[in-house]
């Protein structure tokens, strides 16, 4: 197995927001060492002068009417809260 | 011997629907007594609701008896991979993540099919998230090929291919990000359609890679196809990618548009790694073209041998994106172990995800973050633009590209889960069309020795849906490869 070229898993999976255990760690890490190693030929490829796409066609500034259109119900916004109160959705305490 | 009705096909049924021949309830009391007894094998299914269904049917006769049919699809069942929302139907994109997720709201395609007075029929196995390419990436347990329940029936939408090659839908719509619909129909014997980015609507459908993500039937034939994409195209202001144009009739189209065509092979899809069977008969699907006055041009696509590592930077770049919003507040799993708001969207992503979301939100944070952006994700985006001119450089020759769907037929399942970068390879040939926009289908031509089926990919111009299905069309018409049933 390829070494990893320099993925810093702890730190990557901290900025992911992904709890790993360590057994994941290391087994990720060195799956997608080898994924990297495929990945860096694009380093061969001359992009001099060439712009980015960012999706296939040129579409921008997409406009809409300023119209106000229904939006989804309170109960129906909620129904898929894993803990709800009062209309609201309980989250674990933020500030002391 | 007559084909059972869950067999037939959206043309034959609707024929029969509108003669009386057939109600819509027999017919879906057929596709559920069907399901019933294939679904243990093939598991094609993460939910179906019988009682619904045949609602759905009852809804349709009455239509019909009171001379308010809406059209070739009224009363007809068509399954949903389970990425695509239906009000008041389970959403689980195979994740533990939304296994108790019920859709709020219906997707514009689910709009659509219901206006088309569809029957809505079950929510379809997939890889988690539509990651994936054999369907083993569901946390609900793998969809099995029906043509041999030991092999995969591809993926991402493995289920909404298996479910129509064994006679438990008539019709049924997946996602394609870099190959999730063209490769499970090849798989499995069924045409399957990738249209153009941005003529269908994806507002309903759970997002994987926003620039790359397009719905798309599978159908057992090209008319089939030609029907379903009719219903669902269309610009929709809900999609802010959605393109403004005109939605053709595509079924009566397929029957006018006759070629001679120009038709390019691109070299770089016929190197090494390709299966000397599916290259046979590929090969003899470009004579069967040549033979009918087609000129054959052999053209090339230069940057091909990037499309891969192009796509697994775009694609989990933003899937690390798209994939933020499960952090366990709103809706989606919440763990119980967090004690505080970190620790909410730490624990609740670590349970939910499986371990190619995972990957794959680890590489598209990586390829993201700060200091390794312009090495990997822009430079990605510029070689996109490299491998869309290059097939936009074809297209000044050739009308279409006429390629193999998958290097392989359906593999084993559990043959290439441990290896991540050997299951990337399975979709060498169809993810250039995703980076590059590009309409494109798969669609049988023939069976390997061990009675695997073979899919042949044609891929067209930017909305130019009718050309591609007319080429797809002239070939079906002259083989019988659609005449075959898996013997389940």
């Amino acid at each position: 197995m390829a070494p990893p070229s320099d993925l810093n898993i702890d730190r990557v999976a901290e900025l992911a927001r992904l709890a790993l255990t360590d057994e994941e760690k290391i087994r990720f890490a060195a799956q997608l060492g080898s994924v990297l190693v495929h990945i860096e030929q694009l380093a061969k490829v001359d992009v001099t002068g060439i712009e980015p796409t960012a999706h296939a066609f040129a579409l921008s500034n997409v406009w809409a009417e300023d119209v106000a259109q229904p939006g989804l119900a309170v109960a129906d916004a909620l129904r898929n809260a894993p803990a709800q109160r009062n209309n609201m959705i309980v989250v674990p305490k933020v500030v002391d | 011997m007559s084909v059972p009705l869950h067999f037939q096909t959206v043309a034959e049924l609707s024929a029969q629907l509108a003669s009386g021949k057939i109600s819509s309830c027999e017919l879906t009391r057929a596709v559920l007594a069907r399901t019933r007894v294939i679904e243990p094998q093939v598991h094609a299914f993460n939910s179906f609701d019988e009682a619904d269904s045949l609602a759905q049917a009852a809804a349709s006769d009455a239509r019909r008896t009171t001379g308010r049919s809406l059209g070739p699809l009224d009363g007809i069942p068509v399954g949903l991979k389970d990425v695509i929302s239906v009000a008041g139907q389970p959403l689980t994109a195979s994740s533990k993540m939304l296994a108790n997720f019920v859709s709020p709201y219906d997707a514009t395609v689910t709009e659509k099919l219901k206006a088309a007075g569809a029957v809505l029929h079950g929510r379809l196995n997939c890889d988690e998230f539509a990651m994936g390419s054999s369907t083993e990436n569901s946390a609900f347990g793998p969809a099995h090929n029906p043509w041999d329940l030991t092999r995969t029936p591809g993926g991402s939408s493995g289920g909404s291919a298996a479910a129509l090659a064994s006679g438990s839908a008539i019709a049924t719509l997946g996602s394609d990000t870099g190959g999730s619909i063209r490769q499970p129909a090849a798989f499995c014997g069924l045409v399957g359609l990738k249209p153009t980015y941005g003529l269908v609507s994806r507002y309903g459908l759970i997002a994987y890679a926003s620039s790359l993500d397009q719905i798309g039937p599978f159908a057992r034939t090209v008319e089939d196809a030609a029907i379903m994409l009719g219903i669902i195209a269309g610009h929709d202001p809900r999609d802010s990618t959605s393109f403004k144009t005109q939605v053709p009739d595509y079924r009566a189209e397929i029957k006018t548009r006759r070629g001679p065509w120009k038709l390019g092979v691109p070299k770089e899809y016929f190197g090494a790694g390709l299966d000397p069977e599916v290259g046979a008969a590929v090969e003899k699907a470009v004579g069967f073209y040549k033979s009918q006055g087609c000129e054959i041009r052999e053209v090339s696509l230069p940057h091909t041998q990037y499309c891969l590592d192009t796509y697994y930077i775009i694609a989990t770049a933003e899937a690390s994106s798209n994939l933020a919003r499960y952090d366990g507040i709103r809706y989606g799993h919440r763990s119980k172990e967090a004690k505080d708001v970190l620790d909410v969207y730490q624990k609740s992503r670590a349970e939910g995800f499986g371990d190619e979301v995972k990957r794959r939100i680890i590489l598209g944070t990586y390829v993201l973050s700060s200091g390794y952006y312009d090495a990997f994700y822009l430079r990605a985006q510029k070689v996109r633009t490299l491998i869309r001119r290059d097939f936009l450089n074809a297209y000044r020759e050739v009308d279409a590209l006429i390629t193999p769907t998958s290097p392989i037929p359906a593999f084993k399942l559990g043959e290439k889960s441990a290896d991540p970068l050997a299951m990337y390879l399975c979709d060498v040939y169809t993810i250039g069309v995703n980076l590059a926009g590009l309409p494109a289908l798969s669609l049988p031509c023939g069976f390997t020795a061990g009675g695997l089926p073979i899919g042949l990919q044609l891929i067209g111009q930017p909305f130019r849906e009718a050309d591609l299905l007319a080429v797809a069309q002239a070939y079906e018409e002259a083989h019988e490869w659609k005449l075959k049933y898996p013997a389940l």
